[in-house]
Order: C-alpha cells, then sequence, then structure tokens
C-alpha cells in the first residue's frame, strides 16, 4: 500500500511538472525525483517481501493495509513538508525575500 | 531493518562526484563557445538527477523505518544494532535488499542518461544540418 501511495504521487508529481516543464519555479522536480526514488526502492523491497510470502504478499490483512495506508499518506505529507522547506530556502520567485524586505 | 543506509551512502559518493564535475565543468566553460552548450546536457546536471532520486529515497525510506520503530533518535540509532543476532539480520538485508535497492535506481537513472543521450544526438544532428 506505502509503495501504491507513493507511485501515485509519484506519477501525479510528474504530470505537475510536465505541464509546466521546461519551467520550474516551484521545483516539483524535486518531488518527482523524491517520489521515484522511494518507489523503486519500495518496489525492490517489495519483491524480496513477494519471493519470501508468494500469493500471501497480495492478501495482507486489513489491519495491516491500513497501517500501510496511513504511512504512505504520512511519507507524502513529509515529502511535501520537506519540498516545502526547500522552496522557501532556495526561493526561486525571491517572493519569501521580497516580503520580508518590503517597505511599509 | 537498515537497507536506505546503502542508497544514502551511494548518494554520498554521488553528491561529492557531482560537486568535482560541477567545478570542472565552470573551468571548462569560460573557453568554450556557447554553440555545444545547446545540444548537450551537462555531466553534473546527470549526476543530480541520480543524487536528488538516492536522497529522496532515502530520507523518505528513513521515514518509514522511524515508523516502524527500526530507528531510533538514541544511540546505537539502530534497534537491530543492539543484539548480534539482529545485528546480523540487519547486514544480511543492506548486503541482499539495500543492494538491490541502490543498484535499481541506478541502473533506471542509466536508462534515463541513454534516453537522454539518444535526444542529444538528435538535436546535433539537426543543429548540423542546419549549418
Amino acid at each position: 500500500m506505502t509503495l501504491l501511495v507513493s507511485v501515485f504521487a509519484a506519477v501525479l508529481c510528474t504530470v505537475i511538472w510536465y505541464k509546466n516543464a521546461p519551467k520550474d519555479e516551484m521545483r516539483v522536480s524535486i518531488l518527482c525525483w523524491m517520489f521515484w526514488g522511494a518507489s523503486l526502492m519500495w518496489l525492490v523491497d517489495a519483491i524480496f517481501e513477494f519471493a519470501e510470502l508468494g500469493a500471501a504478499y497480495f492478501q495482507p490483512a486489513p489491519a495491516d493495509m491500513l497501517n500501510d495506508l496511513f504511512l504512505g499518506l504520512s511519507v507524502v505529507a513529509f515529502a511535501l513538508v520537506v519540498w516545502l522547506v526547500i522552496l522557501i530556502i532556495k526561493d526561486p520567485k525571491g517572493t519569501v525575500r521580497a516580503a520580508i524586505f518590503k517597505k511599509k | 531493518m537498515a537497507c536506505f543506509l546503502v542508497s544514502a551512502a551511494e548518494a554520498a559518493v554521488v553528491t561529492i562526484v557531482e560537486k568535482a564535475v560541477e567545478k570542472k565543468e565552470k573551468k571548462v566553460e569560460v573557453f568554450e563557445t556557447q554553440s555545444a552548450e545547446m545540444t548537450q546536457v551537462p555531466l553534473s546536471r546527470k549526476l543530480k538527477w541520480l543524487r536528488n532520486m538516492l536522497w529522496g529515497g532515502a530520507l523518505l525510506l528513513l521515514f518509514e523505518h522511524i515508523w516502524h520503530g527500526e530507528v531510533v533518535p538514541w544511540f546505537p540509532f539502530l534497534t537491530a544494532a543492539s543484539d548480534p543476532a539482529d545485528t546480523l539480520q540487519m547486514l544480511k538485508e543492506m548486503a541482499t535488499v539495500g543492494v538491490a535497492m541502490a543498484a535499481l535506481v541506478t541502473l533506471v537513472w542509466l536508462g534515463l542518461v541513454a534516453v537522454v543521450s539518444i535526444y542529444e544526438k538528435r538535436a546535433r544532428n539537426s543543429s548540423s544540418a542546419k549549418a
């Protein structure tokens, strides 16, 4: 479930990035790389788990599924916070600087 | 258990290499004409893609490990490191799952670089045809 949430997030971010490319003012590419990297890593994790559990891998208990969904959504929230911090620090549009140094 | 550490280690190495390559490219750029830049993506930018994927993935996996209680904010930081039997299991997991994770990300990046090199070749051909 975590892998699924991560892949959906990666696809969504890539579509948003593609829509605005080659401009990347909001640095959506950071989210794309982050989610694709994590998705690939969780894919490997899933393959190893499948090799160990076999078909049972696709029949998780409802409680496990819910916990994994909760984890997946938390991962997305964490990634969004990381992205926001990078965006504010790098401030590609100069908005933060303009807001801080604006004269009354 | 700590599979993300392999990707994080590779990310650190890639970051160092990328910074060195970027420095070298900046030195060369001063003497080069602009014509070549239009049809070629610098190596440092390609390395940046790999770096971002590895650091991003390792960061999100770190979050997952904290969630599962496998990483803690006190020494030795990895719960598996406090028991020798668990440590052995952790090292085995790093050598299998961790290495496979880093290898897959690198493989996907190589594929991406191969596709980009096709685009570069096409761009070079079309620019030379125009000239």
